[in-house]
């Protein structure tokens, strides 16, 4: 790899899933004042986009960072199969507790994907409509190496 | 500092196959992009460029030269080509998307004299993409 340049590969992949913004923490008007439509009792969905960069060296023999098949296969895996078609409220224990605001679901995704085994995990990037985005780098200063 | 971004795209065809594997190799490691007579994407580049605006112009470079600069080092040499064949620079690597970002910007680092090349970005299609930067500059967004 030329040292001079860093290199990152970027990919996106989607899930459906609802959720619904609401704390133990606050009262009912407050979680209502708060977190407004999005505290509905019932709960709401989004196509939620997460987009995962990773960097490393370029494998001459292959040209790739990480082969697509790999980290797809880890997404898949570590992230869609518990996520797509779920509440994340319900169905994800790391949200039994915490606020699934999307802030929390970049977060969470990030701690799934951290120990990918072929590349370095740079940054989440997650779009929860197409007008809003959020995106969590972690924050280890020594980098985020599993 | 300021950035600002140039967006272009082209069509080229491709296919990933290393001499030095096996036939089974090639197609365990490369999949269906391993196929002989190449498959082509419509790819999309970003370049952006870091600098000063200029107390005269209020520009970091005038984008119709950075409109230039792309048309002469990336349009002519990529679009409409096939990548393995047709572009000396790629000539025996495999031109995945983090090998032609290299590329491109060993191409345009050094034609762009106004400002400073800051980042690439190539979409292979819309989920796929690599980025490049100088070693050890922020990515964008974490400036």
């Amino acid at each position: 790899m030329n040292s001079a340049l860093k290199l990152e590969l970027g990919r996106r992949y989607r899930f459906s899933a609802s959720h619904r913004l609401h704390t133990e923490h606050l009262s009912e008007e407050e979680n209502n004042r708060i977190f407004g439509k999005c505290n509905n009792p019932y709960g709401h969905g989004h196509n939620y986009v997460v987009e995962v960069s990773v960097s490393g060296d370029v494998d001459p023999a292959t040209g790739m960072i990480a082969n697509l098949a790999d980290l797809d296969a880890f997404v898949q895996h570590q992230v869609l199969d518990e996520f797509d078609h779920k509440s994340l409220n319900e169905d994800v224990p790391a949200f039994r507790d915490i606020v699934p605001t999307t802030e929390n679901v970049c977060i969470e995704i990030f701690r799934r994907l951290k120990s990918f085994p072929k590349a370095k995990l740079e940054r989440i990037r997650v779009e929860e409509t197409g007008k809003n985005s959020f995106e969590y780098a972690g924050d280890d200063p020594e980098g985020n190496l599993p | 500092m300021v950035l600002i971004t140039r967006k272009i795209e082209f069509s080229a065809s491709h296919l990933y196959h290393n001499p030095s594997f096996s036939v089974e190799e090639n197609r365990r490691i490369f999949g269906k992009c391993n196929n002989p007579h190449g498959h082509g994407h419509n790819y999309t580049l970003e370049v952006t460029v870091a600098g000063e605006p200029d107390p005269v112009t209020g520009m970091v470079l005038d984008l119709k030269e950075l409109k230039e600069i792309l048309e002469r080092e990336v349009m002519q040499r990529m679009d409409h080509r096939h990548l393995n064949y047709e572009v000396p620079e790629l000539a025996g690597q495999i031109p995945t998307c983090e090998n032609i970002a290299q590329v491109l910007w060993r191409l345009l680092d050094p034609k762009i004299t106004r400002g400073r090349l800051h980042h690439v970005r190539l979409y292979e299609s819309p989920d796929l993409f690599a980025d490049c930067y100088r070693n050890g500059a922020a990515p964008a967004g974490k400036q």
